[in-house]
């Protein structure tokens, strides 16, 4: 039988706000990085779903899929090295410790 | 039996990558959260096999899993294991944090639930290699060089960005 | 006569090439360039005068009014317009001579006077901006334009009175001047504003139609005008300011308080004759009534002050005044029926700037040599400074009405102008004409002869009773001396210029005839008060001026004291004012209008303080409330649908 695209929507809900709790509650940069992972991989999961669902056809939902999975890998890439690079500079990636960003 | 044996099979996948995605943004131990975190990136790719996005699937394996998730853990390893202990948030952002999450959690619930998506014309078959590859190189309509390249333009930056940036002084 | 806007094209190029050029400059080519330039001007005035009172009369045998230039700068209305420009009729050339000659001499005498002092580029560039000034008020096309040179030459006074700004009492002088002097400005302003508004226009000479539409408020704003001209012309009560600012250096005094901006009111007045004798005969006679008591209180005042600068100065304040009556006691515009006055204001105007000037200069000579203003370092100096005893003597025979000196002639048809006005008029003014040649001859016999401070102290320098060796007074160097001959000159043979020809009322010519019963009264008086002026002061103590010194110990105090006027102005500023209104809405401002802001800006900190912890910083914040507010924002539409 065919699954309700429902439920895909509501399990990707689901997950995208388990990782917006994730993001607003952790205190470390690398947690809070996999908080915005799991954010991402709820979306790539929608435009998958919404593409096999509603226009089969054709294949914006699958591509953007994939681009989203591209992005992330970058935006990963680039944060990880941040990370690393504040972690050189103050022994910590402790969030409060960061405060010095703001000047 | 389709009818239960698809059923089946999601709600295990979701039971599994809700309960990982939890324990991952809970867990006081980073090295912990990063495998959780591939735990969901896996069932993910269980989804789209699910939707017999079969390529897609193996892209999220071997990009997610198998990339991102071993960055996580170099990094990991590479800041070290003393400093990453995580120290928990004020009661107050907390609740904070968790109320909005629920909130926005149910509205969207609640919207998805609420709205009639044209969701019907699931045909149960993968995408040709084919097409894929003509899709995105192509220039016509329903073609996506233009994104294709400023990814690519965005990955070059990125690449040159992470270079510049985790470089020794 | 386009070359006439070079009059004062020059002296302003001269002022800031020097103002910006100055501290570049060595003392002697900033000296030289001011003077240069002010040659250049006196040279254009007297060809401006030679050409213009050459040209013949009009038809109606008068000299027509010339306006070489003019051009309307802010319009205002249909036909109020604000203009600058250059009007050129027979008392304004008047005092363009006037005024480029006393200038021209000061600007020589001052090239002696102020050598090596500090700041010598400075004084010429305010002399330079003076000069402008006054010469741009004189050739103004419209009151408006009177008005915006009037206060630039406000500022120069004040500029040049306050020149040693390192004495404190230059600057509470220049201060006093400026205050006072706006004062009165303020009311000069609002009757501007008033003319202006009901006649439609700032010149001198509205359409008749609208000066019979405005007669009503004419005299209101004319007399406000009056106050004005009366704060610059030292007027009682307005005068205190004149005496203090002999602070400033003499050649400023000479040429600023004695000849040309103190006669400012009185040019003012002149200039606004026609209206005043048309539609404001009773404010007129104000004047008179003002500019009288005025004469004889700075005459009293005159004669026991022992500054001789302040001497002058009030002797300056009581022979305006004397042009004050003058125009104040003309009855109607034709000069032969009761408009007299206004010719013999302004001759005595012209005389008196010369004899005047000669007589400041004439101090600075003396201050210069002695260095006091104080008459006791003064006495016997005829033998060490012959030029300047005679040229200071000339000039006393001048200002006192001997003739055939300038002031005897001018001074004489003033006179007959008020006994043509009324005897009682006539008889006061001759009394306070004889307290001028009193006073006068009491400050020369004080300075020239008596005992020479100098020789007493070198006797007791010789015989060893003092160890400080006196300073040999000396005569003035020639760049001084020579603008002293050539004033004294000009006192002598002024009074036989056929002033009445050029400047009359009306107009017309007038020949002037001497009053013989006048002439004769005046002379006696005058000669009368010299010789009481030699009896008591020339011996330098005798025994009528210690008599009289004892039996009028109140009066010469009170008098010596000004009347007490300045403290008189104190009390009502400092107490009154201050105190009484002042003070309370210092204390509103403070505490109402103050205190409403500051608890507005308390009140916006505290809000700022309480929204601050909002804007962390911290993203996690940031995006919790950003959620929220997405929420929100998505419950409202939810509700709408």
């Amino acid at each position: 039988m065919i699954i309700p695209a429902h439920y895909f929507l509501i399990l990707s809900a689901i997950l995208f706000f388990i990782g917006v709790f994730g993001f607003f509650t952790r205190r470390n940069l690398v947690s809070l990085l996999i908080s915005t992972e799991l954010m991402l991989n709820a979306v790539d999961i929608n435009f998958a779903v919404f593409n096999a669902y509603c226009h089969p056809g054709l294949l914006e939902g699958y591509v953007f899929a994939i681009f989203g999975i591209g992005i992330a890998a970058a935006e990963t890439a680039v944060a990880i090295a941040i990370i690393i690079n504040v972690y050189r500079n103050i022994h910590s990636i402790h969030i409060k410790r960061l405060r010095e960003l703001k000047h | 039996m389709e009818f239960h044996n698809n059923l089946f099979i999601f709600s295990g996948l979701a039971l599994f990558m809700i309960l990982a995605a939890m324990f991952a943004v809970t867990s006081s131990r980073i090295m912990r959260a990063a495998t959780l975190l591939l735990f969901v990136l896996f069932g993910t790719a269980g989804l789209y096999f699910m939707l017999h996005y079969t390529f897609l699937g193996a892209v999220q394996i071997t990009v997610y899993a198998g990339g991102i998730v071993v960055l996580f853990i170099f990094a990991i390893l590479l800041i070290g294991k003393g400093s990453i202990d995580i120290t928990h948030t004020s009661k107050l952002r907390y609740l904070a944090g968790l109320l909005s999450a629920l909130s926005g959690a149910v509205i969207t619930i609640y919207l998805i639930d609420s709205t009639a998506f044209d969701a019907t014309h699931f045909m149960g078959k993968d995408v040709p290699m084919k097409s894929l590859g003509l899709a995105i190189m192509g220039t016509d309509r329903y073609n996506y060089i233009l994104p294709f390249e400023v990814l690519s333009i965005l990955l070059l930056a990125c690449t040159v960005g992470a270079i510049l940036i985790a470089r020794k002084k | 006569m386009d070359f006439t806007l070079s009059i004062l094209a020059l002296p302003l190029l001269s002022f800031l090439t020097l103002a910006l050029a100055g501290k570049f400059m060595s003392h002697k080519a900033a000296g030289i360039t001011g003077t240069a330039t002010l040659t250049a001007v006196t040279v254009l005035a007297y060809a401006t005068a030679a050409i213009y009172f050459g040209a013949g009369r009009t038809a109606e045998g008068i000299f027509a009014t010339i306006t070489p230039f003019n051009i309307e700068w802010l319009p205002l209305g249909d036909t109020l317009s604000i203009d600058l420009g250059i009007m050129l009729d027979p008392i304004s050339v008047m005092m363009l001579i006037v005024i480029s000659t006393v200038s021209l001499m000061v600007h020589i005498y001052s090239l002696g006077y102020m050598k090596g002092e500090r700041g010598f580029q400075r004084y010429y560039t305010f002399l330079s901006l003076f000069t402008f000034s006054m010469l741009g008020l004189v050739v103004a096309t419209n009151i408006f334009q009177m008005y915006i040179f009037w206060e630039l030459v406000g500022v120069s006074s004040y500029l040049l009175i306050g020149f040693y700004y390192t004495k404190p009492a230059a600057i509470a002088a220049s201060k006093k001047a400026f205050i006072v002097t706006r004062f009165a400005d303020l009311f000069f302003l609002i009757g501007i504003l008033i003319y202006g508004y009901y006649t439609g226009t700032f010149t001198f000479a509205p359409q008749e139609s609208a000066l019979i539409a405005a007669s009503g408020v004419l005299p209101t704003a004319l007399g406000l005008m009056f106050v004005g001209g009366a704060g610059k012309s030292a007027m009682f009560p307005l005068h205190i300011w004149l005496p203090d600012a002999m602070e400033g250096p003499t050649p400023v005094s000479a040429l600023i308080h004695a000849a040309t901006m103190v006669v400012a009111g009185v040019y003012l007045v002149a200039r606004m004759f026609p209206l005043f004798v048309e539609y404001a005969p009773d404010v007129l006679h104000i004047i008179a009534y003002a500019g009288a008591f005025t004469a004889l209180y700075a005459a009293v005042v005159a004669c026991v002050q022992t500054d001789i600068k302040r001497v002058l100065a009030f002797s300056t304040i009581s022979q305006i005044a004397f042009m004050m009556v003058a125009l104040g006691v003309c009855t109607s515009a034709d000069p032969h029926n009761g408009g007299l006055g206004y010719m013999a204001s302004m001759f005595h105007l012209f005389t008196h700037a010369m004899f005047k000037g000669l007589l400041f200069l004439g101090a600075g000579a003396i201050i210069h040599s002695v260095h006091s203003n104080e008459k006791m370092y003064m006495g016997g100096l005829r033998r060490y400074m012959p030029i300047t005893h005679i040229t200071f003597l000339i000039a006393c025979l001048a200002i006192a009405g001997i003739p055939p000196f300038s002031g005897f002639f001018s001074k004489d048809e003033i006179l007959a102008a008020c006994y043509a006005y009324s005897n009682a008029t006539g008889l006061f003014m001759s009394f306070v004409a004889a307290l001028t040649a009193f006073y006068m001859f009491r400050l020369y016999y004080l300075i020239f002869w008596g005992k020479s401070h100098y020789e007493e102290q070198k006797a007791l320098y010789d015989a060893g009773r003092t160890t400080h060796k006196p300073h040999k007074p000396h005569e003035a160097p020639a760049t001084m001396t020579v603008p002293l001959i050539i004033l004294a000159a000009i006192s002598c043979v002024a009074g036989f210029i056929p002033f009445g020809r050029f400047i009359s009322s009306n107009g017309t010519a007038y020949a002037i005839h001497i009053d013989k019963s006048v002439a004769a009264t005046s002379i006696a008086l005058a000669v009368g008060a010299i010789f009481l002026a030699t009896l008591m002061y020339k011996s330098g103590n005798s025994r009528i001026t210690r008599g009289l010194n004892s039996s009028l110990r109140e009066l010469m105090s009170a008098a010596y004291n000004r009347f007490y006027i300045d403290d008189l102005w104190l009390f009502v500023t400092k107490k009154v004012i201050f105190n009484c209104i002042s003070r309370p809405i210092a204390w509103f401002d403070r505490k109402f209008i103050d205190g409403t802001l500051d608890k507005l800006a308390a009140g916006t900190q505290k809000a700022a303080t309480f929204i601050r912890p909002v804007q962390s910083g911290n993203v996690q914040s940031y995006s919790v409330w950003f959620l929220s507010g997405a929420l929100i924002i998505i419950l409202v539409l939810i509700y709408l649908a």
